[in-house]
């Protein structure tokens, strides 16, 4: 089956029903979304699909082939990181950080349709992502501060630039 | 007789009926008051009243999502165009401050408000006119009480003719019939409790039974199932489609908790109605639970034994004992199902479906939901879209939606494996039409999160669970 991630097509050997958690995990090494509870209840596995967030853990592959996937990789890389991570490094967001790939991801898909958010639309947004940490309120800083580089600055990187 | 007789015999005719019509169809208006007092009414009535505006879901149609309560304004969907729901505040310029009783009386149980204009049916009048008086007088004192909200409602958006109010008078002499509730003699005081309440304040008809071209309840179709906000309300009679029969204890954990083992979680409009019962004494829930039981009756033998065989596959916590992987979806696999479908199902469902966690957080078998049984497939496809979003603040069971992740191809495949893995019923029709009317939003679908479980939230006691 062909899969669009981060902008680069790859043909994969895999049964049309493994989770595209797996796929990206195992078969393409983008360990940036993360197996948290399996159940679509935690949001750690969260990437985005045709621009949507969804659960990366419950999606089958046949559901993702045809379409565009973009991962935590497809915001910035370690160099370079996207305005969204530059967002969360300079709020410092994390604690234990497992939650957060899926964070920015969510975050992402909710600017893309919203670029000016309120604290009530961020946080109905990202009510199905969950940080066990507790660092909700960093999260928010960082996703308004994302959303005003997004909105200036940086403007020009926010769909996920290259690897 | 000369043509010129009979005409003038039609005319007559005519005439007289008008007159009659006009004298049914027109009403008095009843004098306003003075506002009362809030603290003229006895707390006790008051209290009582609380209770019984849940019983009547009073604030889901009278109260906005996050508007002040009874302030009116909600959007109400009807074939015939939209009502907007009026403020049922004390306010006394766009309330009911002004009301007396005897007018508050009349709306309630004869459809005519204090200026003698007539109400549309979609406030159960033929429902609440069973309402007792200690019971009116009770919401009378709870209503005068609440906080008064300066609101006046949009304007009705009703087509030609039934934007003119007197058509409602028509409306009236064909299909309402005004009366308080009188008991049963053949049954217990417990059925006649449980069956004042459903009747009447509750209205369970108004979704649960099938209503005509005009909108009006099928009195021959009673609980023979129905529809509320781009839902299905399942029928509550002898054509329940629910594999595992309903019965009182059932119905009385339903009623009282929001979800049943054998039965799944509440879910659509039927959420607001579940978390308005908490107000009501576990006697009450009971009641109704005894009259529902009895107008579900007694199933079949067939049926029974269907049902056990059912729960006995599905495992004792509602869930298989076993954990579902591809291979054992495979192996019960049998040719013609949808491959897509399957692989949709086995990634996307089984993970909680089949997870052997016991409801209600862990997924509900599919085998014993009613909704793969359902005489459509609307109630399915509005849950695997928009999901049971998580409630604010409290414990509820949630699931995710998928709006985003399937076509509605995608969606239909899984439908169709659903439907035939879980049901014993033919396949659905128009399944492909029903997805795109979903998702182009013509059903106006009502997305609520299920029932809280918090017991901090709700009045269960541990003992009224077990019952």
């Amino acid at each position: 089956m062909k899969l669009t991630v981060n902008g680069r097509e790859h043909d994969l050997d895999a049964e049309p029903d493994t989770p595209l958690l797996y796929v990206l995990r195992d078969d393409l090494a983008l360990n940036g979304a993360k197996f948290g509870c399996g159940l679509g209840q935690c949001g750690s596995c969260t990437v985005m699909l045709n621009g949507e967030a969804v659960f990366s853990c419950l999606t089958p592959l046949l559901l993702a082939a045809g379409k565009e996937v973009v991962t935590v990789e497809g915001l910035g890389t370690e160099q370079s990181p996207g305005p969204m991570q530059r967002a969360f490094i300079e709020e410092q967001a994390a604690q234990c950080g497992y939650c957060i790939a899926g964070m920015m991801m969510r975050a992402q898909a909710l600017l893309k349709k919203n670029p000016n958010p309120s604290d009530a639309e961020i946080r109905s947004a990202m009510e199905p992502n969950l940080c066990r940490c507790g660092t909700h309120m960093r999260i928010m800083r960082a996703i308004k501060r994302a959303a005003t580089l997004i909105r200036t600055a940086d403007a020009g990187t926010v769909t996920g630039a290259a690897p | 007789m000369s043509g010129l007789r009979i005409l003038a015999t039609i005319v007559g005719i005519c005439l007289i009926a008008g007159a009659v019509f006009g004298v049914f169809a027109w009403h008095p208006e009843i004098a306003p008051i003075n506002p009362a007092s809030p603290t003229s009414f006895a707390p006790d009535l008051v209290h009582r009243g609380a209770q019984l505006a849940s019983i009547g879901n009073c604030d889901t149609c009278h109260t906005q999502a996050k508007g002040p309560s009874f302030a009116g304004g909600l959007r109400i969907p009807t074939p015939f165009g939209a009502i907007y729901t009026t403020n049922i505040t004390p306010d006394a310029e766009t309330g009911i401050g002004r009301w007396s009783e005897a007018a508050f009386s009349r709306a309630m149980r004869e459809g005519v408000d204090r200026g003698g204009r007539h109400l549309y049916p979609a406030f159960p009048y033929d429902h609440f006119t069973h309402i007792r008086d200690e019971d009116i007088k009770a919401l009378y004192a709870y209503f005068m009480t609440r906080q008064p909200v300066h609101a006046t409602a949009p304007a009705n958006e009703l087509s030609f003719p039934v934007n003119l109010r007197f058509m409602v008078a028509g409306w009236k002499l064909l299909f309402f019939r005004k009366g308080v509730f009188q008991d049963d003699q053949q049954h217990d005081a417990t059925w006649n409790r449980g069956a004042y309440l459903a009747e009447g304040l509750s209205h369970c008809g108004g979704c649960h039974t099938p209503r005509n071209k005009l909108g009006a309840e099928r009195t021959k179709g009673a609980y023979d199932g129905g529809e509320a906000e781009g839902w299905t309300a399942y029928a509550l009679n002898s054509n329940s489609p629910a594999p595992i029969p309903w019965d009182k204890d059932a119905l009385f954990q339903y009623l009282r908790r929001g979800w049943h083992e054998a039965h799944g979680v509440a879910r659509g409009p039927m959420a607001p109605v579940i978390e308005n019962l908490a107000a009501l004494p576990d006697e009450d829930i009971s009641a109704i639970a005894t009259y529902m039981a009895d107008v579900a009756g007694v199933p079949t033998p067939e049926r029974k034994q269907r049902a056990q065989a059912l729960l006995e596959q599905s495992g004792n916590t509602g869930s298989s004992s076993q954990p579902v992987t591809a291979d054992s979806v495979m192996a019960t696999s049998s040719p013609g199902e949808s491959s897509d479908g399957r692989a949709i199902y086995v990634t996307t469902c089984a993970p909680c479906h089949e997870s052997g966690r016991p409801p209600p957080y862990g997924g509900m078998h599919l085998g014993r939901s009613t909704g793969p049984s359902g005489p459509s497939a609307r109630n399915v496809v509005n849950v695997v879209l928009w999901g049971l979003p998580a409630a604010e603040g409290q414990r509820s069971p949630i699931m995710p939606g998928f709006i985003n992740t399937m076509t509605d191809q995608q969606l239909e495949s899984l439908l169709r494996y659903v439907r035939q893995r879980f049901s014993e019923k033919p396949p659905w029709e128009g399944i492909n039409q029903e997805i795109n009317d979903t998702r182009a939003g013509k059903f106006d679908v009502g997305i609520y999160p299920a029932p809280s479980t918090d017991p901090a939230h709700a009045v269960v006691s541990e003992g009224s669970a077990q019952r």
